[in-house]
């Protein structure tokens, strides 16, 4: 059975506490947080696991590389204090399971894109900045079989993950392939972070999806005009268990022309979509998700941004109406690059 | 030349009646599995002078008659078991009036959903009417005939609660108004005598509706649907009641069904709600799911899945993708609310018997007095032996829904024995003496409604 590898007397000794001081959701001073950290690493209740909104934000906050989220998620399953309604929880379980046949497994004996469970936003993956990049999961009848399953971090149940992951990496595996790009973070979090953290092995090297946009951009230099747009990102919660990674956004937009507008709610400080929160059991989550989706449009369009950008798909989904009733036009990354190489993406007008 | 044909075509033209058999192949049968028969003549009139004089030849020659509207019924209710006349009504297609202040639109009888619901958001975008999950080319008069529900049933009830007064076409021939159009008003109101109830619920085995007005309703700019899911059946009706109690919602379905494999064994509500603002939408959300099921969320029982602009409209055809082949059906019951429970597990239980991955609804009818709930069947069109699961499984499902203590919607033939085996006898005495006062040499729809 997987282990967590969190190491308590990391946080004994942590000059900061800086996975709950700096929590955007609750409002906890150092030595409550201390206090709370250690009730939660000896298997106690804590308001914590009551109030977490499950943002992710507290693994990168952490100085020590401790894992304090995955511990948070790994406790309120022991103690059964689930922040989701129960029948979400099946619900979201059950949404996992492969249900159209097996997958076709074609070896690939290279680098591939991966799309885990959204081989139906394909339409994404368009142009000169794919070319030549073979497709994993780009049924969306099969898409469940590579499936990282690490939303299930929402849901309080590292069992099912630690479960499904293995059997997830062995069908990608199948393809005989030596560095996947992942398309979403969640994939690329679960192969860097999660897998890593729980001593889950994985056979082949990962990339991250911008880091491999920013790669293409720069081999298409010349294709480059500048999209002289004004934009805020959309940051999800999943780039948090990658967030070395979350520089090539500022890159990308370097590259490319575009001005990210100076926010309040940007980086470390971005905000959840509100997607996971509006369903959780504490009360009052559906006006909360509603009050931080506010809070952070709002400083969008104060920014002047005139475009917000997305990867998440799940966060587009929550969110892109919502920007687009203030003015502001959701654009997926991946469309906003070939913007800038020319190409014109689906509907964009 | 065939007498008949001759006078169908000086009736309607030539190009308007067939009596080929490769058109007259297309009329034999529906998308359910009632077994298919053919038609003699399949005609299409344009007017209700046409269909007139149809009938009379029909009634005077002892043919029999089958209105057809959009041929969505499933259940084989416009099969034509006995030959005779198909009437395809598809050319009366006319929107004839839409009354902005009182609020109904006259239609002739092959006026479409779909045609509608552009037709309003087109021309009349303050109003809506009942629109049922059928496929857009399903008829209004079809649905009012069969006491359909639309997704404004839970404030509205059925969409033959809506209807202001037909145009009709009796077996013998005379064509009379009911409703207030009958005096010479306008069709605002079904008042006064004779109720329009009965042609409503026969299967048109009394008469061919050619004109109906129904009644429309304020339509908000924001319409969309909330999710809603429990994990315990027996929660579905308190559900029910907590939101109709509200009065906020415009549609109330909850739905279980084996594929795709997130809603198994859950318990979904889709709640229709509409607005004119988003202080108004956040109210009515604020209402239902923070005070109304508030208490459900926190205790863990319930979950909110947000809210989506837009409506999509229900869709049960896709349960014909769950396996091969394409085929689907499904009985419909009129139940009370608080037999949901066993309406799904009773449902899933005979699924399962026969194989067939279970796909269970219930549509809210009013304030929760009643529940349409369904329980459909795939099967593949080319495999003779899903069908005869389906079939059997139906046949189950309709002694099901009547030991329940519910009413069966629209049945096919099989239900309708199983009803009419129940009837009152003097309720039984009187259907046959109506029927045989308005149709005295049995032309319409035979096969249906007959009770020996």
């Amino acid at each position: 059975m997987y282990e967590l590898r969190f190491d308590a007397n990391k946080c004994l000794r942590c000059p900061t506490q800086g996975c709950l001081t700096r929590c955007q959701y609750m409002d906890i001073d150092r030595d409550t947080a201390r206090e709370e950290i250690g009730k939660i690493a000896r298997g106690e209740d804590s308001f914590v696991l009551h109030d977490c909104v499950t943002c992710y934000a507290c693994e990168e906050y952490c100085p020590m590389n401790n894992h304090p989220f995955y511990l948070i998620v790994e406790r309120q399953e022991e103690l059964n204090l689930p922040p989701l309604p129960r029948p979400l929880i099946q619900r979201g379980i059950n949404m996992g399971v492969p249900f159209r046949g097996e997958p076709a497994i074609e070896e690939v004996n290279g680098r591939a894109l991966l799309m885990g469970a959204f081989a139906d936003h394909m339409f994404l993956i368009q142009g000169r900045l794919f070319e030549g990049l073979p497709v994993i999961s780009d049924d969306p009848r099969k898409m469940f079989h590579y499936f990282c399953q690490l939303m299930y971090l929402h849901y309080a149940r590292m069992s099912v993950i630690n479960e499904r992951l293995p059997k997830v990496i062995e069908t990608i595996s199948r393809h005989n392939v030596t560095e996947v790009v992942c398309f979403h973070d969640e994939c690329y979090g679960a192969y860097n972070s999660y897998c890593p953290a729980m001593g889950i092995e994985v056979p082949f090297k990962t990339v991250h999806f911008f880091e491999f946009l920013y790669h293409r951009l720069l081999e298409l230099k010349e294709r480059i005009k500048k999209v002289n747009l004004k934009v805020a990102y959309q940051r999800p919660c999943s780039s948090r268990l990658s967030h070395n990674k979350h520089l090539f956004v500022q890159d990308i937009f370097n590259l490319i022309g575009a001005e990210a507008v100076p926010r309040k709610y940007v980086d470390e400080k971005a905000l959840c979509c509100g997607g996971t929160i509006e369903g959780q059991r504490r009360k009052g989550s559906r006006k909360r998700a509603l009050e931080v989706q506010e809070r952070n449009i709002s400083d969008m369009a104060e920014a002047g941004a005139e475009v917000c950008v997305f990867n998440c798909p799940a966060c587009y989904q929550t969110m892109s109406h919502l920007v687009a009733e203030k003015g502001i036009k959701p654009v997926f990354m991946s469309d906003l690059c070939r913007l800038a190489i020319g190409e014109r993406p689906e509907g964009w007008r | 030349m065939d007498p008949v044909y001759q006078a169908l075509i000086d009736i309607v033209g030539e190009e308007h009646v067939s009596n080929q058999q490769e058109e007259l192949y297309i009329y034999s049968w529906d998308l359910g599995t009632t077994e298919p028969h053919r038609p003699d003549y399949a005609v299409s009139p344009r007017t209700t002078q046409e269909i007139q004089r149809i009938m009379e030849l029909a009634n005077s020659n002892k043919i029999p008659v089958v209105p057809l509207g959009g041929g969505l019924s499933l259940a084989g209710l416009a099969v034509p078991f006995r030959g005779g006349i198909l009437l395809d009504l598809k050319r009366m297609d006319s929107i004839i009036e839409v009354n902005e202040e009182a609020r109904y639109a006259v239609l002739e009888c092959g006026v479409s959903q779909g045609q509608l619901t552009s037709y309003l958001e087109r021309h009349h975008p303050g109003l809506a009417h009942s629109e049922p999950g059928a496929p857009p080319t399903a008829t209004i008069a079809g649905n009012a005939a069969v006491h359909g529900q639309g997704d404004l049933a839970q404030p509205y009830g059925f969409t033959s609660d809506m209807v202001n007064g037909m145009e009709i076409v009796l077996p013998t021939g005379e064509v009379c108004r009911f409703g207030s159009c009958s005096i010479g008003a306008d069709w605002f109101t079904q008042h006064p005598l004779p109720d329009v109830g009965l042609f409503l619920g026969w299967t048109g085995t009394t008469g061919v509706i050619t004109k109906i007005s129904l009644r429309l309703f304020p339509c908000k700019k924001i319409r969309g649907t909330a999710l809603f899911v429990v994990d315990n059946e027996d929660q579905v009706p308190e559900i029910f009641y907590k939101i109709t109690h509200t009065q906020m919602a415009e549609d109330i379905i909850a739905f279980s069904q084996t594929i795709p494999p997130y809603a198994s064994g859950l318990q979904h509500f889709t709640i229709n709600l509409a607005a004119d603002s988003e202080k108004e939408l956040e109210f009515k959300q604020e209402i239902i799911f923070d005070d109304a099921l508030g208490e459900d969320i926190r205790r863990g029982d319930g979950g909110y899945l947000g809210f989506t602009p837009g409506l999509e409209r229900p869709q049960i055809s896709k349960t014909s993708d769950w396996r091969k082949g394409g085929g689907f059906e499904y009985v419909g019951s009129i139940m009370p609310v608080s037999r949901y429970p066993q309406c799904y597990r009773s449902g899933k239980e005979i699924s399962e018997r026969h194989g067939i991955p279970y796909t269970v609804l219930g549509r809210c009818i009013g304030a929760a007095h009643a529940m349409m709930f369904s329980w459909t069947y795939a099967f593949n069109r080319a495999d003779p032996e899903t069908i005869r699961h389906a079939r059997e499984a139906m046949h189950e499902t309709d002694e099901l829904a009547l030991e329940l203590g519910g009413t069966i919607w629209k049945p096919g033939l099989y239900g309708q024995k199983l009803v009419m085996d129940r009837l009152d006898p003097n309720t039984l005495d009187l259907m046959k003496k109506v029927k045989q006062l308005l149709d005295p040499n049995h032309i319409m729809n035979p096969g249906n409604w007959e009770a020996g």
